[in-house]
């Protein structure tokens, strides 16, 4: 371990080198996933070309495939990639196995201080070990993941009039998961202008990390811990603690009685093309998708409105988004080191912001006009202030798979309880720790 | 053959026969045909309730499979009116063509790996197959047996310590390394198949002209080879069709530079989920190739699926 | 099927030719010719094995390079057989299997049986019967799974017009009960006529003269069919049972594709649940011994199925 950061820490003087000496014109390949963030970043990205000379490559890869394929292409050594907009996950073994360049001399050469990003992005897109000053990314897009419903629906005065006798209460934003349920019930399987609607549309994706990421957006409101004290794995009577069974009984429920059929496998993708035909009332997806949603020409514009993960117990979101790291293997470091710099800047993160991407940088969500420059953003601010993220550990991997496929048995294959569901992933999970030596 | 058989079955049952054998394959044609004509639909009709047969065609989907497409501001849309008919098609979303999508490059990486291999493949197995045919080697047999074994394998499980050594040799996602590879699990096939081939060749003719005087090198090269021209001909496309559909090696082994086909086109998205009229031009694009090496292999297609245990 | 290309020797040069021989010596010319083939297949196969056999019996992780690899000696093995998960995806796995050989068996082996009728234009329906087994099962899966979707599928379609259900009522690949009977209906779709040409091949290679020698005996059709026709067809038939096994127990691109081994892990075949341990988790230790399993298993099986296949083909 410790020659390999000696490695990337040579890697970066080098780097620092030669970028003194003379910049040369590269062809700079920039990996991501492919969604409409990414399409902001390529028009973002041509003022960074104009001013370096260098050529920017893109591949962008679906959601659903991403992980496996870039971290597949970060284990293989692979020079595919000179700059990862790396999931938050990806992190820990990010740095642990020197897959990215450590930043704090290139932050400290160029001034660039991650004090100018918001608290709660830095710890979750650029550090590790967790919370020290030790930075491997510089926070790329702030992400966390919301909900969106059908404003028209909403104020139609029939549909008001039959919630109020259903339910005694008045169709609005809920104001807790299980006011969220309730709406999602009311509208499942009825008939709005001639055609048969559902409910919501949520995360149920198997192969990746889609129903984990439905799933914890229940379990966070709920009270969920991963740890009874944090940093000791101990997980038994946190992770099956009574209000996680609880929020997992949720969700079940609110996928058996309140989507659409044939959503057994449904992520981003799914979830938008369900709210874009007209199939659904209201559906979770990342903020990232918010700015097209709200563009779309037949759902969007006044049909739309957004809102925050409801709380129950008390107030949470999952987190997404990403830093954008420079990978160790390039033989690009200096020019891709050049493009961080250049994202860095206040002037970029603000246009970045105004592409549709969603800046992390204080100077943009500071900004007194920044909560009424999208029908959102000020949704964004309050989910990125109780946002928590699955663990970022070296073996984020394997504790996903295990999770991904606890739940998908348990919620879509309806086999076996919630409490055993979980009582399972504990298990799965402490063998995990145990292969660390961690437990 | 004679005007009465016992064994010539009556014009009634082969009226019935063929009446099934047809609907069958009339049947087995549908989906296939559905991929074809979902190719030139356009989105909405694609995904329509019930599905279209009937539509009006477009080429919608091959544009969108080759090229990126961005949305532009009216005033932008306004300012640069579209220059070609494939502008046209995609100006109806309010979008311009931005650039060549990755589609090329990934067939053209097919194309280059799938010939690689093959010739490759062919080269080293026929030289194998003439040796294995005409010399006496120790433990012919048992290396025989071994080189198809190697094929019960699960892909996966080759690919693991694959994985590691081309890690370390540099070979992840190269041409050269996914070459290689098809041909180090090519080659067993065609070394079966082509030693059965090669087994076919009377020795006469060698001997011949070994004792004319040509070199055992000019006798392989003179006269085996012009005969055996068809078996290789016929191996060369089973070599080929194997590399072209291979998908395990290639999701794993590869990520960009190198990554074939089949791991592309599931990818192919749109605007929100899957595009899949693209993904159905791509998938003909990509499975016609195939389809006519089929027709053209037809009387081999027993000897090549079967290892040559099969010939007719 | 007549001859085997193991069974015919390699023929030796006649001596009084081999002296003759101008230029490089058999012996030389024999290893010029083989060696390369034998390089690559020790590179490319014998040497992974190997590797694999001693991975087999460490914890390593191909993603942690700096970490510590240790000997855990038999623990991956026990970890595996002890897994009660590991051997429902074996259960599925067999599912597979059986379903697929079975309805590819009884379907290819009544099409052999029409097609040997000899109608007029059989060959050319033969060409397009056969065509989807030539196809990518990657991009054949994928496809299918646009023709499986509720509602908007062809395939949900065409059972409502029959059935007269909903189209949205049921979901193929979504369903814990239907999602296992998906990837039957594929695959069966696609290999059927891998079965069918082999049938078709036994079928032709049976002789005249012994069906005309039943007919002087008077032996009924029935009688012939099942006397003369099954027997003479069963070598081949167990022989494309042998490929379609192996060939399914490997089972990989085709229900990645379609299913991804979902619902839950209702359709994960082994060779999924090996990638999710190798390429997803890293576990290469772990799966290193997984891959060694399966390996031993299908070599097993096919090697006690040969014997037996041998056995018809004596009688």
């Amino acid at each position: 371990m410790n020659n390999l950061k000696l490695a990337s820490v040579s890697a970066l003087s080098i780097a620092a080198a030669s970028m003194a000496s003379s910049a040369q014109a590269e062809d700079l390949t920039l990996c991501w996933a492919a969604w409409d963030p990414a399409n902001a970043l390529v028009e973002l990205s041509k003022e960074f070309e104009a001013q370096s000379g260098h050529t920017m490559s893109f591949e962008f890869i679906p959601w659903p495939n991403f992980a496996d394929r870039m971290l597949n292409e970060l284990n293989s050594g692979g020079k595919l990639c000179d700059l990862l907009i790396g999931d938050s996950q990806w992190i820990g073994g990010g740095a642990e196995n020197g897959h990215y360049v450590k930043l704090n001399d290139f932050f400290d050469s160029e001034g660039i201080s991650m004090s100018d990003f918001a608290d709660a992005t830095v710890y979750a897109y650029s550090t590790w070990p967790k919370g020290t000053p030790n930075y491997y990314a510089l926070p790329a897009m702030g992400d966390a993941n919301g909900w969106f419903y059908r404003k028209d629906w909403f104020a139609r005065d029939d549909i008001k009039a039959a919630f109020k006798e259903a339910t005694g209460r008045d169709l609005a934003e809920p104001k807790s998961q299980k006011e969220l349920l309730e709406i999602a019930q009311f509208f499942q399987g009825r008939e709005i202008d001639g055609k048969t609607v559902y409910g919501a549309s949520i995360f149920t994706e198997r192969g990746s990390e889609g129903i984990t990421m439905g799933i914890t957006s229940a379990l966070y409101p709920w009270g969920f811990k991963y740890e009874n004290t944090p940093g000791s794995y101990d997980m038994d009577g946190a992770v099956n603690s009574p209000e996680a069974v609880e929020a997992l009984e949720f969700y079940k429920e609110f996928y058996e009685t309140a989507t659409p059929p044939g959503y057994t496998n449904s992520y981003m993708g799914e979830s938008l093309d369900a709210f874009k035909s007209g199939q659904v009332a209201m559906a979770m997806n990342w903020f990232a998708f918010f700015p097209g949603l709200y563009a779309d020409p037949n759902t969007g514009g006044e049909k739309i409105d957004f809102f925050v993960n409801p709380p129950q117990n008390q107030a949470g979101s999952t987190l997404g988004g990403q830093g954008i790291s420079v990978v160790a293997y390039s033989d690009k470091q200096d020019a891709a080191l050049e493009y961080i710099k250049w994202f860095a800047n206040p002037d970029v993160q603000a246009k970045w912001w105004s592409l549709g991407g969603y800046s992390a940088h204080n100077s943009v969500l500071n900004d007194p006009g920044f909560k009424d420059s999208a029908p959102f953003a000020g949704d964004f601010l309050e989910a990125m202030g109780s946002v928590q993220d699955f663990w970022q550990e070296p073996a984020y991997a394997e504790l996903l798979l295990a999770m991904q496929k606890r739940m998908h048995d348990y919620v879509v294959a309806d086999q076996g309880t919630a409490q055993e569901a979980l009582d399972k992933l504990v298990e799965d999970w402490t063998e995990v720790f145990e292969d660390e030596g961690k437990l | 053959m004679s005007s009465f058989s016992v064994t010539e079955p009556s014009t009634r049952s082969k009226w019935f026969a063929g009446t099934m054998v047809i609907i069958y394959a009339l049947v087995t044609m549908v989906p296939l045909a559905w991929i074809m004509l979902t190719g030139f639909k356009s989105p909405s009709d694609a995904i329509s309730y019930p599905p279209k047969v009937v539509f009006e065609p477009t080429l919608e989907g091959y544009v969108n499979l080759f090229t990126t497409r961005t949305r532009q501001t009216p005033e932008y849309l306004e300012a640069n009116p579209p220059q070609t008919w494939y502008d046209e098609i995609v100006r109806e979303y309010d979008m311009v063509i931005a650039g060549p999508s990755k589609f090329g490059e990934r067939f053209l990486n097919s194309v280059i790996i799938g010939f690689g291999s093959t010739f490759l493949s062919i080269f080293l197995g026929t030289l194998a197959a003439y040796a294995f045919s005409r010399f006496k080697i120790p433990f012919a047999d048992d290396l025989l047996f071994f080189i198809l074994s190697t094929r019960m394998m699960p892909p996966i499980a080759v690919a693991i310590p694959i994985f590691l050594m081309y890690r370390q040799l540099g070979l992840s996602d190269t041409h050269l390394g996914m070459i290689l590879l098809y041909t180090g699990v090519n080659i067993s096939l065609a070394v079966w198949l082509l030693k059965g081939f090669i087994d076919e060749i009377p020795l006469e003719y060698e001997e011949a002209a070994l004792i004319d005087g040509y070199t055992r090198f000019q006798a392989f090269y003179k006269v085996v080879l012009p005969q055996a021209a068809t078996g290789i001909a016929s191996t060369a496309i089973f070599c080929l069709i194997f590399a072209w559909n291979e998908y395990a090696f290639a999701v794993l082994l590869t990520s960009g530079t190198a990554q074939t086909a089949p791991p592309f086109i599931p990818t192919i998205i749109g605007v929100g989920g899957l595009d899949w009229p693209a993904v159905a031009a791509g998938a003909t694009i990509f499975l016609l190739p195939v389809m006519i090496f089929t027709i053209l292999l037809r009387k081999h297609l027993l000897r090549g699926i079967t290892f040559g245990a099969v010939r007719k | 099927m007549s001859e085997t290309p193991a069974t015919r020797a390699a023929s030796a040069t006649p001596p009084s030719v081999a002296r003759k021989i101008k230029g490089l010596s058999d012996r030389a010319i024999a290893w010029i010719f083989v060696g390369p083939t034998i390089f690559l297949l020790l590179a490319i196969n014998i040497f992974p094995l190997i590797w694999t056999i001693n991975l087999s019996f460490t914890n390593f992780k191909a993603n942690r390079i700096g970490r510590e690899v240790k000997n855990v000696g038999l623990r991956n093995y026990e970890r595996i057989l002890s897994d009660s998960d590991i051997w429902l995806n074996m259960q599925a796995t067999a599912h597979f299997l059986f379903w697929t050989i079975f309805f590819q068996v009884l379907i290819g082996f009544t099409l052999a049986y029409l097609i040997n009728k000899k109608f007029k234009g059989n060959d050319l329906w033969t060409t397009i019967i056969v065509l989807p087994m030539m196809l990518s099962p990657a991009v054949v899966g994928n496809f299918w799974k646009f023709l499986y979707q509720p509602q908007i599928g062809l395939f949900n379609y065409i059972v409502a017009f029959f059935t007269g259900k909903e189209p949205s009522s049921f979901e193929m690949l979504g369903s814990v009960q239907l999602a296992p009977w998906s990837i039957v209906i594929v695959d069966t779709w696609m290999w059927t006529p891998f079965v069918m040409l082999i049938c078709l091949a036994g079928l032709r290679s049976i002789p005249d003269y012994i069906y005309e020698a039943a007919e002087v005996d008077r032996a009924s059709k029935l009688r012939q069919f099942f006397t003369i026709t099954i027997p003479m067809v069963l070598p081949f038939l167990m022989l494309a049972v042998l490929f379609r096994g192996i060939e399914n127990f490997k089972m990989f691109d085709l229900v990645v594709q379609l299913t991804g081994g979902g619902p839950g892990s209702t359709t994960e075949l082994t060779s999924i649940n090996l990638k999710r341990e190798a390429f997803e988790k890293w576990r290469t230790g772990y799966a290193s011994a997984y891959a060694i399993i399966l390996f031993v298993t299908v070599f097993g099986l096919a090697s006690i199925y040969v014997k037996a296949l041998n056995k018809v083909k004596e009688r």
